[in-house]
């Protein structure tokens, strides 16, 4: 069988979060690592909105609030399973998405930016007031999804971090599997023409319009799924993984590991969401050290950093 | 009606701010077609420094005076490391740019300061004016003045100085500003410079009101963009315009509907004039050329 690029990916992916656990020094790192594949499903929505699409969105955590909400608000008022209050999240940020999408995408660059931006502080302004509703900024308990307990029935048996590990690693490949798709689809290439000029893809008769907004919708819902699984996991969440700073740090891994590539959004993920653990001797440091990063990689290293050491790599090879 | 009239005096203070803060973002926009997302913690800076040579026993002129230089030295800085080596980077790259250059100053001002709220006297004293009604303190006037006197500087600097123009002649079309002699790196330097004092100036007049913390930058950056945005992007009238009536529209939500959504005000302004007339009140519409 020939390797593809998208196989190779898959595999990469399937083998790390295989691997991964026999390096654990702790239990602790099961958790870390459902955190970077949580994150991981967020910033794959990101690639396909930047990366491939060239939008910019400063509010995706916006969406990611409202999968986060859904599985605390839906079990509770409409008596539904969690799972299913997944899908529901997923749903009403897709049609957010898709109501907002037509006028906010018709801007560019810097006013793309502040538009998505502004959503999203209305998503967590939202959040954050409607106490009666959502307990305001002290955060609201998520029931238990309850999948641990149907695999124990069926004699596989995993500690609450172990199984959120797997879990989100699953969905982690599965979400890359998707996107992966996407990008050799008819639809993937009508996205990256318009990237590349949108006046040159209209010519060729791409509804550039209809294409945007569906790759729009299709990160909100990668973001409203990973706020789920955060929700789900933690089985409590505060409306800060809503907040404006969640929604930098989804773009900023996406583009620090490689917003064109699937792959490098989560190797991004995985060392923003590892900087943090190491540095907490230097907490103080944190947003200094973050800032610099941001900065650092976006001057010297603007693809990212993947596709930055790899052409090194190839290059040596020669 | 002396309700109103209150919340107009609050909503003109803070529409003060935000209108200088507009300005900042004006000056950098125009000279370098960069949205300088830090705009927002020059106004944080020119606050805690000034707070904190104050208390280390600095008399409050000569404080504000040392806030407004180090910030525009720090402009300067940010111009020279951050934005001009990224010359030529897509958009996406330059907001993280200025997105990471915002959460590297916060981080710094937390480790050179501290993260209380911080504040220090107001100029005038804090007896307050009462105006048919309604009443109005002394350190609001300082504010509303520095902005008016900000933006009269600027016009007269930029129609009327060589200098001026030639910064003007850059944000017009840089190649053939540098074609007929214009040292278009130099311009780059100043506009920051004036761009970071500007914004410092905003931090020391408001302070007194405001208070000040490291984490307040963000808030002023988002106002002030929407004031400029809401005027049109690039043009000063607008950016003066714009900020005071985001103000104004801010402190009546907050008065007459939400003090909750007073904040949520300033963005649903911006979207509506995204989505009815993106070039801002006074902005022209633009095509663009393939």
């Amino acid at each position: 069988m020939k390797m593809t690029p998208k196989l190779a990916t898959l595999l990469v992916l399937g083998a790390l979060v295989l691997l991964a656990p026999f390096l654990f020094p702790s239990n602790f790192y099961y958790r870390v690592g459902s955190l970077i594949f949580v994150n991981a499903i967020a910033v794959t929505g990101i690639v396909i909105l930047t990366g491939y699409a060239g939008q910019i969105s400063l509010g995706h955590a916006g969406f990611a609030g409202i999968g986060a909400y859904a599985c605390a608000l839906a079990p509770a008022h409409f008596g539904i399973h969690p799972a299913l209050a997944v899908v529901l999240g997923a749903a009403i940020s897709g049609l957010l998405a898709w109501l907002v999408g037509r006028p906010i995408l018709r801007l560019k660059g810097y006013y793309l930016g502040v538009a998505t931006l502004g959503l999203g502080i209305l998503i967590s302004m939202m959040l954050n007031n409607e106490r009666q509703l959502t307990r305001g900024p002290d955060g609201i308990d998520v029931p238990e999804l309850g999948m641990r307990a149907l695999l124990k029935g069926w004699g596989l048996d995993l500690t609450n971090g172990q199984f959120w590990y797997y879990f989100c690693g699953l969905c982690m490949i599965l979400g890359a599997w998707l996107a992966l798709n996407l990008h050799d689809s008819p639809s993937g290439r009508a996205l990256r023409a318009l990237h590349g000029s949108e006046i040159a893809a209209r010519t060729v008769g791409v509804d550039v319009a209809r294409m945007k907004l569906q790759a729009f919708v299709i990160s909100a819902v990668y973001a409203s799924v990973s706020g789920s699984l955060l929700a789900l996991q933690n089985k409590f969440i505060t409306p800060d993984v809503a907040g404006f700073m969640h929604s930098i740090e989804m773009v900023t891994m996406a583009v620090l590991g490689g917003v064109g590539s699937v792959l490098g959004a989560i190797f991004g993920a995985a060392i923003l969401t590892l900087l943090p653990q190491v540095l907490t001797i230097f907490a103080e440091y944190e947003q200094l050290v973050l800032g610099l990063v941001m900065m650092l990689v976006m001057i010297f290293l603007r693809e990212g950093l993947l596709p930055s050491i790899l052409r090194k790599l190839r290059r040596k090879g020669e | 009606m002396s309700e109103l009239l209150q919340f107009l005096f609050s909503g003109v203070t803070v529409g003060a701010v935000y209108a200088l803060v507009a300005l900042g973002f004006t000056i950098i926009y125009n000279a370098s077609d960069v949205v300088n997302f830090a705009q927002g913690e020059f106004v944080m800076l020119g606050g805690m420094i000034t707070w904190f040579a104050h208390q280390a026993g600095i008399p409050l002129p000569v404080a504000a005076f040392l806030a407004i230089s180090i910030t525009a030295a720090i402009g300067v800085a940010m111009n020279k490391l951050a934005i001009e080596p990224a010359r030529g980077a897509p958009i996406v790259s330059l907001i993280i740019i200025t997105i990471g250059a915002s959460i590297f100053l916060q981080g710094a001002a937390q480790l050179v300061f501290d993260k209380q709220i911080h504040d220090f006297p107001a100029f005038s004293g804090d007896a307050p004016i009462r105006v048919g009604g309604a009443t109005i303190l002394p350190q609001s006037l300082w504010v509303i003045g520095g902005a008016l006197a900000v933006f009269v500087g600027l016009w007269i600097f930029f129609t009327r100085t060589l200098l001026g123009r030639a910064v003007l002649a850059t944000s017009n079309n840089r190649l053939a500003a540098q074609l007929v002699g214009i040292n278009t790196n130099f311009v780059m330097t100043l506009s920051f410079a004036l761009s970071a004092g500007i914004g410092a100036l905003a931090g020391v007049l408001a302070t007194p009101i405001t208070l000040t913390a490291y984490n307040v930058g963000i808030a002023f950056a988002l106002k002030g963009f929407a004031g400029a945005m809401l005027g049109g992007m690039g043009n000063p009238k607008g950016a003066l315009v714009g900020g005071f009536l985001i103000g104004l529209i801010e402190a009546l939500t907050a008065g007459y509907l939400s003090s909750q959504y007073k904040d949520a005000a300033a963005f649903v302004v911006i979207l509506l004039v995204l989505f009815v007339r993106p070039q801002g009140l006074f902005g022209r519409k633009s095509t663009d050329r393939v």
